[in-house]
């Protein structure tokens, strides 16, 4: 009786199952998905490099500071960091009163209790970066996780501010709907291929304080090192921490290995 | 209950001696996970993961508790919170990828552990209790791990909470006012991420008193053994302390290497990137999936695309992905079959190594992948085969199979039939 009934159960769900995939292959096989211009162009991040990759990376902090100063000269217009504070940048190498000459450069939104004002004062390095007022369409996204918050992150920054381009004429010929509408800039590393935000580097744009030349793909580059860090500041010492633990684990593990067999010697098993 | 020959618990301080006599917790430990539970002499690697999902429990809640202590279930700084536990809290980035990594650690165990159940019969009587009461575990580890989820408060995170709660909707009649009812609102909010927090930290306690239970009823006719042969002698057993302590404990440093690895060199990898974008209910993501360990249900719930007869595709869904778990439940009366393991059973070994765990992992792709074909279709084959697997093949193959000769004991299947075999004691 119950394996009647079992294989009644099983019968109804396997035959909906077998409705369901019957109708999903006719419509598969009679009207084939349409290919779209973003599944045929749009392109994984290039290969790319930083010394924080690996199970040994590290921050180049060289890297960091001049990709804070191309965060600072010219993404910090539209785009905040509000996770980062500017005492955290002490971590990548500046000093005290470098940090405190960085907070002042920021005006932090104060709320005042006795007057109900919101007044601006200028930043101290308890303060994390402020709110940026974008006054454009659209709402650029906060950058101190991004490289988190992207599949591939560091090398997903870097390929999208060098990967401007004008649309291929190939897509505008299959895809003429597709042509990226004005306002919008082309981009093949951009999931849907147009965003808002036009190519934002451009040769020579910051003055690297270290004489580095300052090319586009330098720039992105370092940028994107310095959004690796914002993204997980403590990367570095996660790193450091797990190779002695694992060590540990290692030795322990086969102590622990050999106590067993010798506790097994005699009896068979 | 204990075998006759198991040893029995003596206090040799005098402290140990009236600690006995007034509150007998040493005996009870002793009992359980000491000298005095006899444990088949020929478990192998596969019984390590029962205790290993005990340890990952405790890990579990230990890095929870400190991660509570920083945290706030506020939908305006829940996720304000957890950044500020992993930059600023003293190893607080350590804390929270423990406790994100333990989770999806304890699934790991904890699917070896069910999937050795399905292969070697532990289900059978007499431990058909210590089934059920894992299956009613496993099920309070899918819900506080989908409401652990919720309370970092990303994309993932609120959009994963609308879908699964939009579960209950397809309810008929009742459907939608229970989903308003279990969120506190229309859409996940405020009032859906207290309540979740409340019961992320209420249902990890609840699951400590299961696992109690869940160990007690296999204490009542002791662990089963790779050749599903009941114990009959001593020369079968060994005493779990120091036998089995010895063997879990070398298999803890293993799991913990492979653990620690995961934690400090590629902690993110099992997370989705969009739980790092704060929840936008304006902004829905490309592609909502839960968690890597849902996914095998997720893909069943998605593979059912069409009405069937009166009963629409999405309820379908939902009672399958709930049945495809419930199922288990009826595994002891499905199964007939006298034989446990399957090491004596030729054609459901078969079902199990060419049918049951191919599914698995193609539900397990299917359900990650994003929801267009092939993939639907492959996972409706998937699932097709998952229902009639332990609804049909099942019922049918243990009643027409003929198994392989068993060993006489426990003893003889691992001394061989020798004389030395026949010399050990019996009881």
């Amino acid at each position: 009786m119950a394996r009647i009934l079992s294989i009644l159960v099983g019968l109804f769900f396997t035959v909906a199952l077998a409705w369901s995939l019957g109708l999903g292959f006719y419509t598969w096989a009679t009207e084939p998905a349409q290919p779209t211009a973003e599944h045929e162009f749009h392109e994984h991040p290039k290969h790319v490099s930083f010394a924080s990759d690996g199970p040994f990376g590290t921050f180049d902090k060289q890297q960091l500071q001049r990709g804070f100063q191309v965060y600072q000269q010219v993404c910090a217009a539209c785009h905040a960091l509000k996770h980062v504070a500017f005492r955290d940048l002490e971590k990548i190498g500046y000093n005290e009163p470098e940090v405190k000459a960085i907070a002042a450069q920021f005006q932090i939104p104060k709320y005042d209790e006795m007057t109900g004002m919101v007044e601006t004062v200028e930043g101290t390095p308890t303060d994390y970066f402020p709110p940026v007022m974008y006054a454009g369409q659209g709402s650029p996204p906060d950058l101190s996780l991004i490289t988190k918050a992207r599949h591939d992150g560091g090398p997903y920054v870097y390929s999208l501010l060098t990967g401007y381009q004008d649309q291929p004429a190939e897509l505008l010929e299959h895809f003429p709907d597709a042509k990226t509408p004005d306002g919008l800039y082309y981009n093949p590393y951009f999931p849907n291929l147009n965003l808002a935000m036009p190519a934002p580097l451009m040769e020579d744009m910051v003055t690297y304080s270290d004489g580095t030349p300052a090319t586009v793909d330098q720039m992105a580059k370092d940028v994107s090192a310095f959004l690796i860090w914002t993204a997980e500041p403590t990367m570095d010492k996660r790193k450091q921490t797990g190779w002695p633990i694992l060590g540990f684990l290692l030795f322990a593990t086969i102590l622990g290995y050999m106590s067993y067999r010798n506790i097994w010697a005699n009896k068979k098993h | 209950m204990s075998f006759p020959w198991a040893k029995q618990y003596t206090p040799s301080h005098p402290f140990m001696k009236w600690m006995d006599e007034r509150l007998p917790v040493p005996r009870l430990v002793y009992n359980a996970v000491g000298g005095g539970y006899e444990v088949p002499r020929n478990l192998n690697y596969f019984w390590n993961f029962g205790f290993l999902a005990g340890l990952c429990l405790v890990l579990q809640i230990v890095t929870g508790i400190v991660m509570a202590m920083h945290y706030a279930a506020n939908t305006e700084v829940a996720f304000d919170t957890i950044e500020h536990t992993v930059r600023d809290v003293n190893w607080g980035w350590l804390m929270r990828y423990a406790h994100a990594n333990g989770a999806s650690a304890f699934f790991v165990v904890i699917y070896v552990h069910i999937f050795r159940g399905f292969y070697f019969g532990s289900y059978k009587a007499p431990r058909e209790m210590v089934w059920l009461l894992g299956v009613v575990i496993f099920l309070l580890m899918m819900a506080t791990a989908f409401m652990g989820y919720v309370l970092p408060w990303g994309q993932m995170s609120f959009w994963g909470a609308k879908v699964i709660t939009g579960l209950f909707s397809a309810i008929p009649l009742v459907g939608e006012p229970l989903q308003q009812w279990l969120l506190g609102g229309f859409a996940p909010d405020n009032a859906a991420l207290n309540r979740f927090f409340s019961l992320h930290y209420l249902l990890p306690f609840v699951i400590v008193g299961v696992v109690i239970l869940h160990i007690w009823a296999l204490h009542i006719p002791g662990s089963s053994n790779p050749t599903g042969v009941e114990v009959k002698s001593e020369s079968d057993t060994v005493p779990f302390y120091p036998y089995y302590v010895a063997k879990d404990g070398w298999a803890i440093g293993v799991f913990a290497i492979l653990y620690c690895a995961m934690v400090f060199f590629a902690p993110n990898y099992l997370g989705h990137p969009d739980n790092y974008i704060p929840a936008n209910p304006m902004s829905t993501p490309a592609h909502i999936v839960p968690e890597w360990y849902f996914w095998p249900f997720y893909a069943i719930l998605r593979a059912f695309t069409q009405d069937f007869f009166f009963i629409p595709a999405k309820l379908m869904g939902v009672l399958a992905m709930f049945g495809a778990i419930l199922v288990w439940f009826f595994l002891p009366w499905l199964d007939k079959s006298p034989i446990r393991s399957s090491s004596y059973r030729p054609l459901y070994k078969k079902f199990f190594w060419f049918g049951l765990i191919p599914t698995m992992a193609v539900l397990f792709y299917c359900g990650g992948a994003a929801a267009e074909e092939p993939y639907v279709m492959i996972s409706q084959i998937a699932a097709l085969y998952y229902f009639a697997h332990f609804l049909i093949i099942l019922p049918i193959v243990s009643a027409i199979e003929k198994p392989k000769p068993l060993p006489f004991s426990i003893t003889e299947a691992v001394l061989g039939k020798d004389e030395d075999a026949k010399l050990e004691p019996s009881a």
